[in-house]
């Protein structure tokens, strides 16, 4: 039999007996910012495709969710920092290998292309609700934020370059939400530290579960058939290079030491296990997957059904490895 | 000039003066410690049974992932190799815990995040660290590396040793002695 | 030291700086025991003032540090103090939350009865509480006589009111320090070399080659230059061998453990001396120059053979000849250590005689690195007049049955407060210090109808212990931090004295120890015994006479003498020791003419019945008896015991490690409190063990209470040692219980309790019960809530 006994001095909160450094806000915002960088992404990929008129929502309507979320995830962000009253040191520095500093330097810029892109389409989206949403309350209030803006100084004239300059500025925000989406990994995998969260595969894996989330989104939102089975079509391919992903995750774990195995294990066997295969894979991945396919094929599905179970999927699946991740780690007795 | 410590499980008694020295030297609050013990017990009664003590705190590795990690540069390395952290830089992210594999860093009840310092306040006044100055058993040897006559030196070349997690990568600067 | 690390941007000025004083400023909202921690402590920024620890009976000398503010920072040991060697233990180092506990005593209390009967403790001023105790005294004099008190006390205090009951005409004084612990050692080894042990013991450690422990488990209890010098001995590599039920820190260290079958000892100590003897591997000269009774011990062991004691403690034949061999071969250099709680199974007079006969026979005493011959500065009494005779004392009850007690005995002061005891000699006022005895002292039958039967009990303790809330008069002492004491000057291997004084004003409406003597001694009519203002002036009388004074004692704190006589036998010179014949005594005429075994016989001990187990208890390093428990830094290290069992014993009971137990012992006494069961392979599977000192119950020890199982009430068979007097403690065996027991089948195992407080705690069970049977619903919900949040 062995023991390994903490004798004293171990006991320190939130460090035993259970690394809980990070939970849900850090989950919640790497849901946001996967989901705000696909919302992204989209927009500017279809505009420069030239579909701002065939598919308003996806260009003009929808992005208008990305700053919100994205100011969300950066106030969960600082809920989450225990000494908060020093944020302001996070943009007096930039450290070059920091995930944290690159997240935090990432979130403001693409603020910038995040807010503006809505505002400039304000009149579009006005009108997109008028006519597929009359009975939508958040008319008025966009009318009243029109009327604003087009009053206030600068603004209007700002807005202006910035629509005379959209295909640019559409170039570099799809550069901004890739950065974003695999961010959201990366400041995970980062970690050498957690075995689970120590693997390459994170970023590309975060960014495909986020672009995904955002196509659900998107899918659920738009009024246009085509639109929607575009999504469906998009969605599958996500969901099965996700799961392509996911099986070479832990293929690179179980050929690796005896920590990223064990590490593997909490997911195959371990305590995370049935949320993982079933909530996660299950319900988030294959379940919406089939639907999609059945959808696809003619049957009637409601289009929430798939679209609400990748967005929770995508959800537990950063919380389980936000959580999962702190309980790996290495021998250290 | 790279700090270093060795830590003699032959003659530990796991009695932890080091874990409430380190509290009242560096104003530790209750509850928190910066270095902590651990007893490892194996075999079967009677007579394979084993059991050792081991003193634990940062490790002030040679790869340091926290320093890498911090986005603020609030944790950093100073002369000798000595990790830090500037509390007035600290925004308290908690990324440089996550990337600790030997969990030596804590949040301080007050935000920041606070670790084993070797007591570099005390080794600017000539001093050893309050843990190995207080340990009874003299089982903590601190020293520098570089220089080949430090104790920490001699020892390191005359026992057999090892180091937590080596896999980590890290190169850590704790040294037990078997 | 600079900072090599680069910013990308470093925006430094006012706006940055004002920000920072903000949090700061902000963060320094600080809890009780928390300090801002942005300014690193430079010792030259402090000062210092001399004490020697009162965390335990070591006395390590050291320095207390404080700030600008005169707050205590920390304390360090003192570089030139044998005991601590410039370093403190765990507890020395965490003494300050002695001085820091918030629950501390702060007020002298009364009891006081109200109108419908009920009791309770009135705050009063030192004067009143002072006049009610010199007045209750006088009243114990008139009424029995001034010899029908007794003093209990342990540690610094002692001196004081020993002094003042001398005074009074009184000497019944006893410590547990003698009958609970090392009395045993003492007897066995003046029976054996004409001199005890003392404190610390002359084990020559440092320079042994081999070292035995008993049961000892150095390391566990934190003998600071004790640890050291084991730790000196393992660099040495010197060999180490330790008998034990259990793999002790020290046995994981050991050349050979030996896991002995508790209560067997002495049939191994009688086979080691069957090997030296019959394989002729003792120290012949030395045994020719030094010894008496060598051919009497020769012909003792001769069937004590290895064989023999194997079936009876379970320990491999080979193992016992390898062991004493080892032994052997380190010989003169080579030591069994005395131990020091040794009141274990009744014969522990004998069992320690027989581990001063081996250490004779190995050739060790006097020898480097075997014993040392400890010396001393003797600090001379400041002149008073005689004290008064009394007409009788412990010694008239004590020694026709305990004939080689050296001191008084608590078992036989309490034995002598019970309403039956003959009424010349019946102890009717208790006076403590510095000892909570009901949870030192086993038997608690006796002791509460000892307690029922005084008419004054005055504590005087820094924290409110178990025992103040059986006091009429409670008195709060100051720390050793705020206080002046006698200097600790016993005996090592050089002479030194240890100088003490009050590192800041004392807290609450605490005093030392010395005043209260005074005062009451003034009160009592003694002014004549205190012709002097205070302790300082007496310490600085004592110091002059020794060519030194308070001023350099203040500075340096400790003070080192020159020996007047060697620490070890010389080669060429006679000795004579200090028994009946002048020699070491194999055989002790002494103990012949007494009526007592000349040399010690194995008798077989009780074994645990089936499902019970020996209750083998010890210490932690980080907590002194049970008097620390509350301290927030040592709370904070250790905060409650576990029970240590065998996993075969765990498989066979179903109980999981880290699963919640409670303890009932031979006679059906319940633990008051569980604790969890740590399951581990390091001690038999017939044996528990815990640490003592834990299962507080005093409600104001707001840390401490409830946490852990206390042992001492689970402690009821107790086997009195013929020869000194001791309680033998460890002829107690428990099993367990997995399932919560009811408070009643805890009460009415209880039978030890006094009848008042079990008549109030049936009182409050009842009423508890109708409260829960009108808000049972809630109740209901409040549990499941409760195990909700246990679980989360």
């Amino acid at each position: 039999m062995e023991e390994i006994i903490n004798v004293s001095g171990r006991a320190v909160p939130h460090i035993y007996p259970h690394l809980e450094i990070w939970g849900t806000p850090i989950a919640l915002y790497l849901f946001f910012g996967g989901l705000a960088a696909g919302l992204l992404f989209f927009s500017s990929f279809f505009y420069l495709k030239g579909k701002a008129d065939t598919m308003p929502m996806t260009v003009k309507v929808a992005p208008i969710i990305a700053p919100i979320i994205i100011i969300l995830g950066l106030m969960l962000l600082l809920y989450d920092l225990h000494h908060v009253l020093y944020f302001w040191q996070l943009f007096l520095h930039f450290r070059i290998e920091s995930p944290m500093s690159w997240g935090a330097w990432t979130l403001s810029i693409i603020m910038i292309p995040a807010i503006l892109w809505p505002l400039s389409y304000l009149d579009d989206i006005i009108e997109y609700l008028k006519e597929n949403k009359p009975k939508c309350k958040m008319i008025g209030l966009f009318s009243w934020a029109n009327n604003l803006i087009k009053n206030l100084p600068l603004i209007p004239k700002v807005l202006d370059i910035f629509t005379k300059n959209r295909a640019a500025v559409a170039y570099v925000t799809i550069g901004l939400s890739i950065a974003l989406g695999v961010y959201t990994g990366i400041l995970l995998s980062a970690f050498n530290a957690r075995p689970l969260w120590n693997t390459a595969i994170l970023g590309p894996l975060f960014l495909t579960s986020g672009v995904s989330t955002a196509a659900a989104l998107l899918m659920w939102m738009s009024n246009d058939h085509k639109e929607r089975t575009l999504y469906s079509k998009i969605d599958l391919i996500l969901i099965a290079i996700e799961l392509f992903f996911i099986v070479h995750m832990f293929m690179g774990f179980l050929s690796s030491g005896i920590a990223q195995v064990e590490a593997a294990q909490l997911l195959l066997g371990g305590p995370y296990t049935v949320f993982f295969w079933v909530l996660v894979v299950g319900m988030g991945l294959v379940l919406p997957a089939i639907l999609e396919i059945m959808e696809l094929r003619g049957y009637h599905i409601p289009i929430a059904i798939p679209a609400f179970l990748i967005l929770m999927g995508g959800l537990l699946f950063r919380f389980i490895m936000v959580y999962a991740g702190q309980a790996s780690g290495f021998h250290i007795l | 000039m790279r700090y270093a410590m060795a830590m003699d499980t032959r003659k530990c008694v796991g009695c932890s003066d080091c874990v409430v020295a380190c509290q009242t030297e560096n104003n530790v609050p209750l509850g928190y410690c910066r270095d902590w013990i651990v007893e490892a017990v194996k075999g079967t009664y009677p007579d394979t049974v084993q059991m050792h003590f081991k003193s634990e705190r940062c490790m002030h590795c040679e790869n340091t992932p926290c320093v890498r990690t911090c986005p603020t540069g609030a944790s950093h390395v100073i002369d000798g190799g000595i990790v830090k952290v500037t509390h007035d830089e600290c925004i308290g992210c908690g990324a440089c815990i996550e990337s600790c594999p030997y969990d030596a860093r804590y949040v301080h009840p007050e935000g920041y995040v606070d670790k084993c310092t070797f007591c570099d306040h005390r080794l600017e006044q000539g001093l050893n660290t309050a843990c190995v100055d207080v340990c009874p058993t003299s089982c903590l040897i601190f020293g520098d590396l570089d220089d080949p006559k430090s104790d920490v030196s001699k020892i390191l070349q005359e026992k057999d040793w090892y180091v937590l997690a080596p896999e980590a990568g890290t190169n850590p600067q704790l040294y037990f002695l078997k | 030291m600079k900072t090599t690390r680069r910013q990308f941007i470093k925006i430094a000025g006012a706006g940055t700086a004002g920000m920072a004083v903000a949090g700061s400023v902000l963060g320094s909202v600080q809890k009780v025991g928390e300090k801002a921690l942005k300014k690193d402590m430079l010792d030259s920024e402090l000062t210092r003032t001399p004490t020697y620890c009162e965390v335990c009976f070591w006395k390590c000398a050291a320095w207390v540090y404080k700030d600008k503010e005169g707050n205590i920072k920390k304390l360090i040991g003192n570089d030139e103090d044998q005991h601590a060697r410039g370093k403190l233990c765990p507890r020395g180092t965490g003494g300050l939350g002695m001085y820091e506990d918030e629950d501390r005593l702060k007020k002298p209390l009364i009891r006081r009865t109200d109108a419908s009967g009920n009791q309770y403790y009135e705050e009063a001023e030192w004067d009143v509480a002072l006049d009610h105790i010199a007045k209750k005294m006088t009243g114990i004099k008139k009424d029995y006589g001034k010899e029908n008190m007794a003093l209990f006390v342990h540690g610094a205090p002692a001196k004081h009111f020993e002094y003042l009951f001398k005074a009074f005409g009184n000497e019944n004084h006893a410590e547990p320090a003698y009958a609970q612990c090392a009395g045993p050692r003492e007897a066995g080894f003046f029976a054996t070399f004409g001199s005890g042990v003392g404190s610390p013991e002359p084990a020559d450690m440092q320079n042994s080659k081999c070292i035995v422990f008993i049961g000892n488990h150095i390391g566990e209890n934190m003998h600071n230059s004790f640890v050291q010098e084991v730790s000196t001995a393992i660099d040495n590599e010197a060999k180490i061998i330790v008998v034990d039920p259990r793999l002790s820190t020290v046995a994981s260290k050991a050349t050979h453990w030996l896991a002995i079958k508790p209560g067997t000892d002495l049939a191994l100590l009688l086979a080691w001396m069957h090997v030296l003897i019959y394989d002729n591997i003792y120290d012949k000269e030395y045994i020719d120059k030094y010894a008496f009774g060598f051919e009497e011990l020769k012909a003792h062991v001769a069937n004590y053979t290895p064989e023999w004691a194997a079936g009876i403690t379970t320990i491999n034949p080979e193992l016992i000849r390898e062991s004493a061999h080892t032994m052997a071969a380190a010989s003169p250099a080579s030591v069994i250590h005395p131990g020091r709680h040794t009141t274990w199974y009744g014969d522990d007079t004998q069992r320690e005689r027989a581990m001063a006969m081996i250490n004779a026979l190995l050739g060790a005493y006097g020898r480097r690195g075997g014993m040392y011959m400890g010396v001393k500065q003797k600090l001379p009494k400041y002149p008073v007049p005689a004290f008064p005779h009394p007409h009788w004392s412990w010694q008239d009850i004590t020694k026709p049955k305990f004939k080689n007690a050296a001191v008084g005995l608590t078992n036989v002061l309490i034995e002598a407060s019970l309403p039956e005891f003959d009424k010349k000699h019946q102890i009717k006022g208790w006076f403590i210090a510095g000892t909570s005895v009901i949870n030192t002292i086993p038997d608690r039958k006796a002791m509460f109808r000892a307690i029922d039967n005084q008419d004054l009990i005055v504590v005087v303790d820094t924290m409110p212990m178990e025992m103040t809330g059986y006091a009429d008069v409670v008195l709060p002492e100051s720390t050793y931090l705020e206080r002046h004491d006698f200097s600790r000057a016993g005996k090592n291997r050089i002479p030194q004295i240890a100088f003490r004084m009050p590192a800041v004003k004392a807290k609450y409406d605490s005093k030392p120890a010395w005043w209260m003597a005074k005062e009451l001694g003034h009160r009592l009519g003694l002014e004549k015994y205190y012709p002097w203002k205070d302790l300082e002036e007496v310490l600085d009388w004592q110091f002059k006479q020794v060519g030194t004074s308070l001023e350099e004692m203040k500075k340096i704190g400790v003070k080192t003498f020159t020996a007047s006589e060697p620490i070890y036998l010389l080669d060429n010179e006679e000795y004579e020791f200090n028994t009946n014949t002048g020699k070491i005594e194999l055989y002790s005429t002494d103990f012949a003419e007494k009526g007592y075994d000349a040399m010690p016989k194995y008798t077989r001990h009780e074994s645990p019945g089936p499902g019970f187990y020996h209750l083998v208890y010890g210490r932690a390093p980080t907590h002194t008896f049970g008097r620390t428990q509350n301290n927030p830094y040592l709370h904070d290290l250790y905060e409650t015991n576990s029970i240590w069992i065998n996993p075969r014993t765990a498989k066979l009971w179903g109980i999981e490690n880290n699963s919640d137990i409670w303890l009932k012992n031979q006679d059906g006494v319940i633990s008051e409190f569980s604790a969890k069961a740590r399951v581990t392979e390091r001690i038999r599977p017939d044996s528990i063990y815990m640490v003592h000192g834990f299962g507080h119950t005093s409600k104001k020890l707001s840390r401490a209470k409830g946490r852990g199982i206390n042992d001492i009430p689970l402690i009821t068979n107790i086997k009195i040692d013929p020869i000194m007097g001791g309680t033998g403690m460890r002829n107690n065996f428990v099993t367990f219980i997995l399932e919560e027991p009811s408070r009643e089948e805890i009460l009415a195992a209880a039978d030890y309790k006094t009848a008042k407080e079990k008549e109030e705690e049936a009182k409050n069970l009842k009423k508890k019960e109708s409260k829960a049977n009108t808000e049972k619903q809630n109740d209901s919900i409040k549990v499941t809530h409760t195990k909700e949040e246990a679980k989360s």
